[in-house]
């Protein structure tokens, strides 16, 4: 409909007006939204360009990067794997801790709990989530390296450790994983539950063999955000685990004593982004650069991550609803 | 009934157990139940021990015994100017006195240095004299005194704390041992043993978090230095996090929930924002200092306005750590938003729109009032999480020691999380206590916030 058409067709008072205002309003609406992509082209970008300009470099090779497996800018050794076998390790480490834990609260709060004792329990879970990861650093270094010490003995574990700083990122996503997996569980329609009931099954047999089957997609999803959470996580292991890389060669290092020995310090890939960028390194110089390789690589596992938990969300939400 | 006498008759026994097998077998279940339900009970105390054991870290290191020595005790120092010790404190001279006292007892060379780093009266100088002053400011590089104001009081009191008295903890202990072994701790500080190695040492109970602590400025001794520069970094940044991230965040969400249909574009824009929420802190800590410390530097130097000139020659400014957080928590505060206005019923717009209001009308007089307390819980507890973020701020470029205080948008900072990573990081024993008093500060401000969240929750939805 062209503007001249509507004059003639429809009366004046009913004409549609054109409002400024609102035309502006939205616009500067969909720029809001569009400020993420905006961010997310962002991130893509620098991250790629840098890292670009990393592997141009001279001192650097593809093959070496993903293979190598010493990581000393230095000497200009640029293999990824000390970093990510840190990550590795503490990740690990945090899902041991985390998963058991997590998943029993989860199934306790959805399936045995009073109001009560809900009442009680999920804000602690909220507190323990709502503390700033510093904080937790600090428990690791000053209480749970000690501790650590103490049960393993002094000299088998090392004060910076990559076991005390995983066992310390596990605590930080129990609350991750219970609040997720609690929602898978809640999702499960009770006549499943008043079904198995009726048959004279126990609530752990309810719990066990009905709910968490029947949500096992939506606790398979926490779980890959939390291990997602886990290696991005950075000031825990900035402070507890270590502050160079583990290097390593093989053959040479025994592989359970150095190699995956989890009371060795080692520098995990978030640790490392930390501690070079904490020392005012300057603009272009292939220190500058490599944080953006490593920067890449963890910017593209996360986003692999919890893409493949939304797809696994999808799939218990279509079921059930 | 000829067919439940067939069923009364079949042997069952394979399929399922009868008869004492029946028993035994419900016994053993209704025991795995009861496990279970230990099991279950274990792992919550487990949990609730690991925040009981964390917050008893901290308040373990925050207060306790220590063995101090000062070079001259305060009390000396009030009476040197003339006030009864047992009345006055060091921190109820006055200014001027506590000048006098500086005066009298550090070098005219270290006076001078001081006084160039700040003077200490508009109109008069201590140790300086006006020849030099004049020539010294003319020069090249002139310094920080030059333009900064005079020192306050709170800043005079450190100095006379860090020049004059000189505390120094020799030995720290816990505030457990502390309360329950207090006069063993006492003992051991006056045994020969230990003035031998410490001469003058004297036990005093110190709680590491105090008004001092609070309101002094960084310093590199443990005993005198204090997290005001660090909390008034926090509260600028947040502050321009929330300016930044509040208004385009609740903006997004209208978009999403009012106006977008749902095409390509829009759901492309929806699906990046559940994806950002995943993103690492660290990796925006990189996209800020790649774009908003490098690519920016003329704008977020302050340079472009002709401010910040010597203290500020770089975009590791107040406002680029503002903006890397307000990326950060952006998703959070769109998606707690979205749910928000999601919550409203439908009914509302209906009768907005039936009314003649316009589609932002109908928005801005009636959902969003409706939708503002989820809205403002979301962005508060988003807000909660930036105040506690580290990681980003270490890589856009937080300043490892500054003492004065943020000015505005365009100076350095350091934040309060900043500030308890490098103390943890220290090896001595005395920045483990005054991490753990700083945590404590930081603590303190969440449960402010949170509870803000709270009572706005609780007071919009009354109103409405």
């Amino acid at each position: 409909m062209t503007a001249e058409a509507r004059s003639v067709a429809v009366p004046a008072p009913f004409k549609k007006r054109r409002r400024v205002g609102e035309t502006l309003i939205r616009g500067f609406l969909f720029a809001c939204g569009a400020l993420s992509v905006a961010t997310t082209v962002g991130i893509v970008v620098v991250l790629s360009q840098q890292a670009l300009l990393f592997f141009l470099d001279d001192e650097v090779t593809f093959a070496e990067f993903f293979s190598g497996t010493s990581w000393q800018p230095a000497i200009g050794q640029f293999g990824i794997w000390p970093l990510v076998l840190a990550t590795l390790m503490v990740s690990v480490i945090a899902m041991v801790v985390a998963l058991p834990l997590g998943l029993a609260s989860a199934i306790y709060l959805s399936e045995y709990a009073s109001q009560r004792v809900r009442a009680v329990i999920k804000p602690i879970l909220e507190v323990l989530a709502g503390i700033p990861t510093v904080v937790y650093g600090y428990f690791a270094l000053t209480f749970m390296t000690p501790m650590l010490r103490s049960i393993f003995g002094v000299s088998n574990v090392e004060i910076f450790n990559q076991a005390s700083a995983g066992v310390v990122v596990g605590i930080l996503i129990i609350p991750l994983i219970s609040s997720l997996a609690e929602d898978a569980l809640h999702a499960v329609p009770s006549t499943l539950r008043e079904a198995a009931y009726a048959l004279g099954a126990t609530r752990l047999e309810v719990a066990t063999r009905v709910v968490v089957p029947a949500a096992l997609s939506g606790i398979t999803a926490a779980f890959v955000v939390a291990i997602s959470r886990a290696i991005g996580e950075t000031m825990v292991v900035a402070i507890a685990a270590g502050a160079s890389p583990k290097n390593f060669t093989f053959g040479d290092d025994s592989l359970f004593g150095y190699i995956l020995n989890p009371f060795e310090a080692g520098e995990t890939m978030t640790g490392h982004i930390v501690r070079i960028s904490g020392g005012d390194v300057s603009y272009n110089t292939i220190d500058y650069n490599s944080i953006f390789a490593i920067g890449l690589t963890l910017f593209l596992v996360t986003l692999g991550l919890n893409m493949l938990s939304r797809r696994f969300v999808e799939r218990f939400r279509e079921k059930y609803e | 009934m000829s067919t439940r006498i067939e069923l009364q008759e079949k042997d069952y026994s394979d399929l399922f157990p009868v008869g004492e097998d029946l028993q035994s077998q419900i016994g053993g279940r209704r025991r795995r139940e009861g496990l279970a339900r230990i099991l279950f009970m274990v792992v919550l105390i487990v949990a609730i021990s690991a925040l009981a054991t964390l917050l008893y870290t901290i308040i373990n290191a925050a207060f306790g015994m220590t063995a101090i020595i000062n070079t001259v005790e305060p009390d000396t120092i009030v009476a040197d100017v003339g006030h009864d010790p047992e009345e006055t404190g060091l921190a109820d001279l006055t200014y001027d006195e506590l000048v006098v006292v500086l005066e009298g007892s550090v070098t005219n060379n270290v006076g001078r240095r001081l006084e160039r780093d700040q003077r200490f009266y508009e109109d008069r100088f201590v140790f300086e004299n006006e020849a030099t002053w004049s020539e010294i400011c003319a020069s090249s590089q002139p310094p920080t005194g030059c333009d900064a104001a005079p020192r306050d009081k709170s800043n005079v009191l450190q100095l006379v704390n860090e020049r004059v008295v000189e505390p120094d903890v020799v030995k720290t202990w816990e505030l457990i041992p502390s309360l329950f072994e207090r006069e063993a701790i006492e003992a051991e500080i006056r045994s020969e043993e230990f003035q031998a190695a410490n001469p003058g040492a004297r036990p005093e109970f110190r709680a590491w978090l105090n008004w001092q602590f609070v309101t002094s400025p960084q310093s590199p001794n443990p005993e005198t230095a204090g997290v005001r520069t660090a909390i008034l970094g926090s509260l600028w940044v947040i502050a321009l996090t929330v300016l930044f991230a509040f208004p385009v965040g609740v903006g997004a969400a209208i978009y999403l929930e009012e106006f977008a249909r749902p095409n390509r574009l829009n759901q492309m824009i929806q699906t990046n924002i559940n994806n950002l929420a995943g993103v690492p802190s660290i990796i925006y800590g990189m996209l800020g200092l790649a774009i908003l410390v490098r690519v920016l530097e003329p704008i977020t130097s302050g340079s472009f306005l002709g401010e910040g000139g010597s203290a500020t020659e770089n975009g590791r400014t107040i406002i680029s750590a503002g903006l890397t957080l307000g990326l950060l928590i952006l998703p959070v505060v769109i998606i707690a938003s979205q749910e928000a206005l999601r919550a409203v019923p439908n009914s509302m717009r209906a009768a907005g729109l039936a009314l003649g209001a316009t589609k932002w009308q109908t928005i801005r007089k009636h959902i969003l009032p409706a939708a503002m307390p989820g809205v403002l819980t979301g962005s508060i507890l988003a807000t909660a999480r930036a105040l506690g973020e580290t990681a980003p701020l270490v890589v856009v470029g937080a300043s490892t020691f500054i003492i004065t205080d943020p000015s505005g948008p365009f100076s350095k900072f350091t934040v309060l999380p900043i500030q308890i990573f490098q103390w943890t990081s220290r090896p001595q024993d005395e920045f483990r206590n005054i991490a753990a008093a700083a945590i404590l500060v930081l603590l303190i401000l969440l449960i402010v916030m949170n509870a803000t969240a709270v009572f706005l929750r609780n007071r919009y939805s009354r109103s409405n």
